[in-house]
This record gives C-alpha cells, sequence and structure tokens, in this order.
C-alpha cells in the first residue's frame, strides 16, 4: 500500500487517476467487508468526487490533498451522508452539515468513501461495543482492533484507503494506531475544530488523523489544524505546515541534541514483555539515529485513569443528554407519557458501555459527590499537567509504550471494564493535558501483532514529534509492513446483515 | 400579631441582542414556530456554543449601573435536566462566578427612598416552549415544542431579601424595569415575556430570623406580583397561625383563581448537577473593555434627575417624571437643546409642555415617543415663538393641535408646514405692539361705558369683561398681560 505522498506523485504525475484510486479503494473496502471497518460506504458519491478531482488536476489548480480517499470516524459530521456515532440511537441520523475538519479535509482535495465503524459515542477501547458489530484486526481477525476510533485504524492498516480520521478521548487514535500496525496523531487540544464532532468529553475530544506514516500524518493534519470560531475551544494561530522540517534531507545523526524523555513510570508492571522488548529495540534506534535519552519522572501519571473515569463520563452524561427522543435520532415506539418516553427511548437506543457511563458521570456529578469526585478529579488534572511541564523542561519528547499489550481477543476483556480501561494507562494523560502525542509501529509480537511507540511532546510541537517519527521511519520499515491480504471471512455478509438489523 | 413579610426577587430580563446568547439565530419576537432555531438552539449532534458578545457587554452595562462588581472571570456552568423544551437537556447558566456581583437599587416607595441590595446577575440562555393546546390536526394527548425562544440571552438579577411589602416588591420590580429599558439593555415587554419575576416569599415576626420561603415562578406582571405576593404571605400567616409551618416549595401564580399552588416540594427538588461547561473557556472581561462600556453609557435616571433640579430648576415632582423613561428624558434634553435660551424660564417651558400638552396628545393617540407626530426640535420651535411672546399660551395649543394633526397625517414630516409658517398664514402672531393695544382698550372703553361704570364702582368682575371684549377686539391676538396692564392703567 503506497502513502499519501506516493499517491500524490503518481496522480500528479498522471500515472494514476483518481477515478482508478477511488476504484481500487472501494474494491477493497468491498472484499474486506469481513473485517466491519465501515458503517457506511458511499461509491457513487466517492466517484462523482474522483472525477471532479481528476478534472482539477487536468486543469492543474489542484490542491495538495486531491484524489486522496479518505474515510471519517462516523463521529462526524458529513452533510447527506448518515453519522450514526455506531449507536442505535443514530442509526439512520443525517446530519445537515459537516463538521469543520470534513470540510477542511474536502477543500484539501480528499475523496470521501465513507464512515468508519468505532466504539458506541467513541466509549472503549475496541471498537467492540458498535451498534454495528465488533471491528476485526486485520493482522488477527481474532483480536480487536483497539479502540474507539478502530474502523478508521483498520481501514488504513489493512490497506484500504491511504488515511482516515478519528478522534481521541483518552487513547482513541494512538491505541488502535498501535493494535493495527499504523501511525496515529491527536495534536494539541484546540488546534483542530471540534465543530461537527459528536461530544463524548469535550474538555477531552481531540480530532486527528490515521495514516501509513509520519509524513502522511503531517500532510492531514495540515490540512485539518486551523481556527474555526464556531469552537470557542480552538484555538486562533497562524497556519502550520507541519511537514516543514521533514523535507530536510535524511543524514547519519538526524536527531543529534534530540532529548528524549523515559518516564520510569511507564516502563513498569503491567507492561507486556514483548511490547516493553520492542520499545527498548526502538529506542536503540533512536539513539542510533544521534538522540540521547533522560529518565524522567511523572508521579502523579498514575491517577490518570482514575481522574479519566470520573471526568470523561461527568462530561459524557451531560453531552448525551441531547438524546432524547423529542427531535431527532431513536424514540421509543410505546410510552404512556414523557418520563416513560425518556426511559425506554434511552434504555433502547443505548448499549451497555454508554448506560455505564452515562450512570458513572451522573453519580459523580450529584449533588454531595462534585467535590469528592469531579472537583478532585480536575485538581489532580492540573497535578498531572505541572508533571509533564517539569518532565518536558528536562527534554524535547517523551517516549513510551502506546498500549500496555498487543491486540487481545475479541470478547476477551468486554466483561471487565477496568481491565479494559487499563488499556489505555499510556494514553490518557496526553488527554487529561492537551498536549499532542502519537503512536508509530515500531515491532510485532512473535505471533505476529504489532507493536506502537509513543511520542508525546510539549504544546504545538507537532511538528517536532512528527520529524522524530518520520527519522525513525527512515531508517525503519515497521510502517511499511502490512496485514496479510484480506480473507473471505467464514462469515461472509455479516456486515450487511449487521448493519441491516 | 404583626406579621412581616419578608420577599427578595429573581428578575429574568431578556437581552436586547439581535441575535441569540449562543447562536447566530434571530430573537425577533412571534415568528412561525421553529423558524428562528439554528442547529446551535436544536441542539443537533456536534455543534457548539459561542457566547454572544452583545449580551456580555449589556451585563456589564448593568453592572455599571447597580454600582455591582464585574467580574473579570465568570464561567458558564451547565444546569443539567430533561425537559422537552431544553433541547440540550442542559441550560447554560452562571453558577459560581456570574459576571456581576452586588451592587444595588435604590427604589421610591411611599415611605421615601429604600435601597434594595442585589446578590448578583449572571447570564443565561432561555429555553424553548412547550405547547399543549391549540395544535393544529393534535388531539388532547400531543403536545409542541417552538424552540424560537432557545437560547435568547437572559440577565438573571437576583435581590436580597430586602423586601418587606408586596408594594415594595412591585416598587423595586418597576424601577428595575425602567433602569433595564433606560440603560437599552431589554424591551420591558411584558407581555412577550422580556421581564419577568420569580418571588421568594417568606413571613417572620419582627426581629425573628427568616422564615422558611416559598418560591413563586414566573410572574409576568407588576399586577400579578403584587397579588401572588399578598396571596402567598396571607397563605403562610394563615398556616402559621393555624399551627402549622411553611414547608419550602416552589409554587405557580394562578391569576384566574388569585391563588398560588404547588408545584414541588424540596424533596422533589431536580439536581440539576451543575459543572463548568468545557464547551466554553471561563468568560475574560478586562478593564479595557468595561471602561468602554462605561464611556457609552448614558446617564443614569438618577443622576439626571438631580440634574434636572440643580441645572434646570425643575421641581422633584416634574424631574421624576421627565425621567420616568429614557425616551421621554431624551425627548425633553432634545428639545431644550434646540432651543436658542437655556435658561430656567426655558427649561421650564419645556417641561409643562413635554408633561403637559405633549403627554396629553401622546396618550390620546397611543404613539410611542419616538413615533410622535411632533418631534422634540419642532416642540422647540413653536415654545421659541411662547418665549418671545410671539404667541399667547393658547395660540400655542392651538398651533400645536395643528402640527400633532399635520405631523399624523405625514410620514416623514418633511413636508409639515414650519411653525412660523402656520403663524404667519393663520395670522396668529400676538399683537405686542402697546400703541396697538392702548387704541384698542380705548375703542372698548368709550364703547362700554355701563360695565366701566360698574368696575369703578368696586365690581372686579367688570374689569374681566372689559378685557374679553379687547381680546375679542383683536381677534385673540393681543397679549393678555399687555391688554391688562394698559387698561389698567386707563381705567386709572
Amino acid at each position: 500500500m503506497q502513502t499519501i505522498a506516493e499517491l500524490s506523485r503518481a496522480l500528479s504525475v498522471r500515472t494514476l487517476s483518481c477515478v482508478e484510486l477511488a476504484q481500487d479503494a472501494l474494491a477493497r473496502i468491498d472484499a474486506a467487508g469481513a473485517l466491519n471497518a465501515f458503517v457506511t460506504v458511499d461509491g457513487a458519491r466517492a466517484l462523482d468526487a474522483a472525477r471532479a478531482a481528476d478534472a482539477r488536476l487536468a486543469r492543474e489548480d489542484a490542491p495538495p490533498l486531491t484524489g486522496i480517499p479518505i474515510a471519517h470516524k462516523d463521529v462526524f459530521m458529513t452533510a447527506g451522508m448518515r453519522t450514526t456515532c455506531a449507536s442505535r440511537m443514530l442509526a439512520d441520523y443525517v446530519a445537515p452539515y459537516d463538521a469543520h475538519i470534513v470540510e477542511r479535509l474536502r477543500e484539501a482535495g480528499t475523496v470521501l468513501v465513507g464512515k468508519t465503524n468505532m466504539d458506541e459515542f467513541a466509549m472503549g477501547s475496541s471498537s467492540e461495543t458498535s451498534y454495528f458489530g465488533p471491528v476485526r484486526n486485520p493482522w488477527s481477525t481474532r483480536c480487536v482492533p483497539g479502540g474507539s476510533s478502530g474502523g478508521s485504524a483498520v481501514a488504513v492498516a489493512a490497506g484500504l484507503i491511504p488515511a482516515a480520521t478519528g478522534t481521541d478521548t483518552g487513547g482513541s487514535i494512538r491505541q488502535p494506531a498501535a493494535l493495527t500496525g499504523v501511525c496515529g496523531i491527536k495534536p494539541t487540544y484546540g488546534v483542530c475544530s471540534r465543530y461537527g464532532l459528536i461530544a463524548f468529553a469535550s474538555s477531552l475530544d481531540t480530532p486527528g488523523a490515521f495514516a501509513r506514516s509520519a509524513e502522511d500524518c503531517a500532510l492531514l493534519l495540515t490540512a485539518m489544524a486551523g481556527h474555526d470560531a464556531r469552537d470557542s475551544t480552538s484555538l486562533a494561530r497562524p497556519a502550520e505546515d507541519y511537514a516543514r522540517s521533514l523535507r530536510a534531507p535524511a543524514s547519519a545523526k538526524p536527531l543529534a541534541r534530540l532529548r528524549i524523555g523515559l518516564p520510569r513510570e511507564y516502563f513498569r508492571e503491567g507492561l507486556e514483555r514483548e511490547v516493553a522488548a520492542a520499545i527498548e529495540a526502538a529506542l536503540r534506534e533512536l539513539r542510533a539515529l544521534g538522540a540521547t535519552t533522560v529518565d524522567v519522572d511523572l508521579p502523579m501519571v498514575k491517577h490518570a485513569v482514575p481522574v479519566y473515569y470520573v471526568i470523561a463520563p461527568a462530561e459524557a452524561s451531560s453531552n448525551l443528554s441531547r438524546f432524547d427522543g423529542v427531535r431527532y435520532g431513536h424514540r421509543a415506539e410505546r410510552y404512556a407519557d414523557l418520563e416513560e418516553m425518556y426511559c425506554r427511548t434511552r434504555a433502547e437506543g443505548f448499549g451497555a458501555e454508554v448506560k455505564r457511563r452515562i450512570l458513572v458521570g451522573t453519580y459523580v456529578l450529584s449533588h454531595g459527590y462534585y467535590d469528592a469526585y469531579y472537583l478532585k478529579a480536575q485538581q489532580v488534572r492540573r497535578l498531572i499537567a505541572n508533571d509533564f511541564a517539569r518532565a518536558l523542561a528536562q527534554c524535547d519528547v517523551i517516549a513510551g509504550p502506546t498500549a500496555p499489550t498487543c491486540a487481545f481477543d475479541i470478547g476477551a476483556k468486554a466483561d471487565d471494564p477496568v481491565q479494559m480501561y487499563l488499556n489505555d494507562i499510556f494514553t490518557i494523560a496526553a488527554n487529561l493535558t492537551g498536549m499532542p502525542a502519537m503512536s508509530l509501529p515500531c515491532g510485532f509480537t512473535a505471533g505476529g501483532l504489532p507493536i506502537g511507540l509513543q511520542l508525546q511532546g510539549n504544546y504545538f510541537d507537532e511538528a517536532r514529534i512528527l520529524d522524530v517519527a518520520h527519522r525513525y521511519q527512515q531508517a525503519t520499515d515497521w510502517h511499511r509492513r502490512s496485514p496479510p491480504s484480506p480473507q473471505p471471512s467464514p462469515h461472509g455478509g455479516d456486515r450487511e446483515q449487521i448493519t441491516a438489523r | 400579631m404583626n406579621w412581616e413579610i419578608v420577599i427578595g426577587l429573581e428578575t429574568h430580563t431578556q437581552l436586547s441582542t439581535a441575535s441569540k446568547i449562543f447562536s447566530g439565530a434571530s430573537t425577533a419576537f412571534g415568528a412561525a414556530p421553529n423558524t428562528q432555531a439554528s442547529a446551535v438552539d436544536l441542539a443537533l449532534p456536534g455543534v457548539l456554543p459561542v457566547v454572544n458578545r452583545g449580551a456580555v457587554e449589556r451585563a456589564i452595562r448593568f453592572g455599571l449601573a447597580v454600582g455591582g462588581a464585574i467580574n473579570r472571570r465568570s464561567v458558564f456552568a451547565r444546569k443539567n435536566y430533561f425537559y422537552p423544551d431544553l433541547p440540550k437537556g442542559y441550560q447554560i447558566s452562571q453558577y459560581e462566578i456570574p459576571i456581576v456581583k452586588g451592587g444595588a437599587v435604590v427604589v421610591a416607595t411611599e415611605a421615601g427612598e429604600k435601597t434594595v441590595r442585589l446578590v448578583r446577575a449572571h447570564l443565561e440562555e432561555d429555553a424553548g416552549k412547550s405547547l399543549h393546546e391549540g395544535l393544529p390536526g393534535g388531539a388532547g394527548d400531543v403536545s409542541g415544542i417552538d424552540l424560537n425562544r432557545a437560547g435568547t440571552p437572559l440577565l438573571e438579577i437576583v435581590s436580597e431579601p430586602d423586601m418587606r411589602s408586596a408594594a415594595e416588591a412591585v416598587a423595586y420590580a418597576k424601577t428595575l424595569h425602567a433602569l433595564v429599558m433606560w440603560i437599552g439593555i431589554c424591551d420591558g415587554n411584558m407581555q412577550e415575556g422580556s421581564f419577568r419575576c420569580d418571588a421568594n416569599v417568606s413571613v417572620r415576626k419582627p426581629g425573628a430570623p427568616l422564615g422558611t420561603r416559598c418560591e413563586i415562578k414566573n410572574l409576568n406582571s407588576f399586577r400579578f406580583l403584587q397579588q401572588a405576593i399578598e396571596f402567598e404571605a396571607r397563605r403562610q400567616i394563615e398556616l402559621i397561625e393555624d399551627g402549622g409551618s411553611v414547608v419550602q416549595q416552589t409554587r405557580l401564580y394562578d391569576p384566574e383563581r388569585n391563588e398560588t399552588r404547588s408545584m414541588r416540594g424540596k424533596e422533589e427538588a431536580h439536581d440539576y448537577r451543575y459543572f463548568p461547561d468545557p464547551d466554553l473557556p471561563p468568560l475574560a472581561v478586562d478593564d479595557a473593555w468595561i471602561e468602554r462600556v462605561r464611556l457609552a453609557m448614558p446617564e443614569l435616571p438618577e443622576a439626571m434627575r438631580a440634574r434636572l433640579a440643580t441645572e434646570h430648576g425643575i421641581g422633584a415632582y416634574d424631574a421624576a417624571q421627565l425621567t420616568a423613561s429614557r425616551e421621554l428624558a431624551d425627548y425633553y434634553a432634545a428639545a431644550c437643546d434646540a432651543l436658542p435660551a437655556r435658561d430656567a424660564t426655558a427649561h421650564k417651558l419645556v417641561a409643562n409642555w413635554v408633561l403637559g400638552e405633549f403627554s396629553a396628545a401622546r396618550n390620546r393617540s397611543d404613539v410611542a415617543i419616538a413615533a410622535a407626530p411632533i418631534p422634540p426640535a419642532r416642540l422647540a420651535e413653536l415654545l421659541r415663538r411662547v418665549a418671545d411672546g410671539t404667541l399667547s399660551g393658547s395660540m400655542a395649543k392651538n398651533v400645536f393641535d395643528q402640527l400633532w394633526q399635520a405631523g399624523s397625517g405625514s410620514s416623514t414630516g418633511a413636508q409639515v408646514e414650519s411653525v412660523d409658517a402656520i403663524i404667519e398664514r393663520r395670522g396668529l402672531r400676538q399683537i405686542s405692539d402697546t400703541g396697538a393695544i392702548e387704541a384698542l382698550v380705548e375703542q372698548v372703553i368709550a364703547a362700554n361705558a355701563a360695565i366701566v361704570a360698574d368696575y369703578r364702582a368696586g365690581k372686579e368682575k367688570a374689569f374681566n369683561s372689559l378685557v374679553g371684549q379687547v381680546m375679542k377686539a383683536s381677534k385673540g391676538k393681543a397679549n393678555p398681560a399687555q391688554v391688562n396692564a394698559v387698561l389698567r392703567r386707563k381705567l386709572g
């Protein structure tokens, strides 16, 4: 599978047309139906867009990502194409407008092929809680791809499309990127607008992207980032070319003078042996490229998971109140009064994990509990950010594993929310602080499952993180590995049935 | 046994912004249902609020007007509850840190001036409306939702429990109502719900600690406010005197039966699960912004009353009348400004006409001040001719009526004849020429020997008759004061 950069070159010299590229993507998506990576595929719309893209290339007024097939996580509004959030609640919902990043990526020339599957309302770390059924990991279809943006990760990992968007609230881009062997970036909070993104936890939700290489992530982020007056938390900053430093020629020691911080807390118990080994190997490679490593301490980071599981559900319990059956979305068929309409609608419309988090969130905000839970969690959140600020005074980037384990079997943690939540132990902090972070492939387990390296940086240091990842990728080829071609699934046609239910 | 009634008011003031507090949809009243509800007001998935700076500015203006502190950093919170006309399932409102803290309103009551302290004033959004009756095609069990009002900016003004009677509460509400209109932050239209009160009422023996209060919701007229408080205080007193005790409740006033009814008790009170809205950063107001608002602030009614008394020589009663509304005060000021002479006589003349002829004519034809057929400059034109003796009072009234009529007929007023042209055309110029008046007086004395004899015999009434004859002979144009003087002199 080629990268965006490679495809763009082929498209611009006309050795490949946008229509051919779109047809190829649609065929691959069709063949990989068993992975259940997509909730909606709109071939006709994609081909129309591809034809328009070819015309623009012919006129030579094409923006940088012209003709690149893309899919959006089904949490982003797409005018005229349904947006379900992988929930029964919105199974037939069609938005009248485009999310800001959808708009930006369309303006950059991308060709939208469809919407990707995910954990319901982006709540999960395995993409199993979707109303449309679980997403499967292309490296082993027995395994989950991580979540919540599992469909987007799989679409890129399986080579169906070169790029996809995601959202990262506690690791929902980086953890599935790690578990499927692709790159995923979560920029600084406020760099990409949340307008048109169905809110899960507003103070943590961050739009981002999946691609095969750091360079591709930089190209996508350059198109997606930018101030949006419709989002009060969107930051007004000058436009940035995130790929600017990537164009410098490769050298023997491109990372000379780079100080990489290694949090002691990230290399302790709970880390799978094979994951630890792959991370050590990656660090050796980074040192070989000139970087030095320094141990740093993040003493408060051990509270990240509990803090997150107070703040995120609290915000979610309020954000999801609008799904009440009154104006749009699912409404129960039978009810005697208003109260029953609400209860039945929400009981039927939401899945178990969503309900669990609404309950937790409602509880922690309740009168008499607010101070002990929500307020305390916000205070600890500040202490965690202070830890990172101190650590980043001693180093330029922080490196470590993205997730403590490789991909696990579908169903293995479905009944144990705490084990599931612990899979986000290394990713959550970047959401609590708002700092940028990415995951990139850095090896495989003996069983052939991908392992991800996480790089975290200071606010607005996306370009630096991407540069480190790019130099690593110039020296390694983990990101070029592809999973075995999709096999016709024993449960062929699964997706159609699930979609139709 | 005498009881003391303790009242505090929470007033919802609809801010007069063109668009809503968190969306660009119009706030105009009376549009077809749901035609003024944007994606944000409908709470479609993925939409986000953006604060309307015009609403913030109006809140600052209010804070400055009541001498409150403007918080440089205030916080929007979510008040969570489910109701069909609350699209997001939460209302965005300021909770722990409001934009305005403290302040006070001085209220004129029968017993003199009274200061009502304010606790706070905070910004929030209004909800939509639920319609349970009269829906097309709807049977009795269908309710409709109109979200045109959803997201309309409100400033909730919370008073301390400083009022001791329904009359005081009404006086406070009226003063506040006049103030928010005066400073241009609210249209004050109570029928359309732009200004509505919740009253917290409790009773106690004088000197005793505060009694248990009940909150009466949504009182949208001064009369209902008065009646609801009176009923509620009576209810509480009777309850206690009968050996019972007041239970903390939220109550509704039913104007048709003139009573309050329980809506929900304390134990049924919602847990609103307030928390800071993560979609909105803390609202920052810097000194420069406050200073800009301060500079653009109109003179406040209290200050203007004082100035009218000291600089214009206007009595306290007239000054209060003139400052009852910003429009009337502006009208008065504009008319004064258009007069060449700016002395106490001129100001008094303007005040008399504005509060007299002008207000009477306006009441008769029921027009707003801004739409009055006689603009202030035209009134000044007329009064100038009164001041310089060209017109007598009655002649001026005559011209005033003519101007009013002409102005009502024309849409612009531009075609209306000038005051001087009317005087000229109708020959209304007052005769103040002493020679001419003396000639008229002599004629009348000569022609009315009998009356003159009566006067000389001591009948004062005869004098008035002679004045009338002179005025008649002049066709009403003679200056009456001069006629008086000349006649007395001639009759010796």
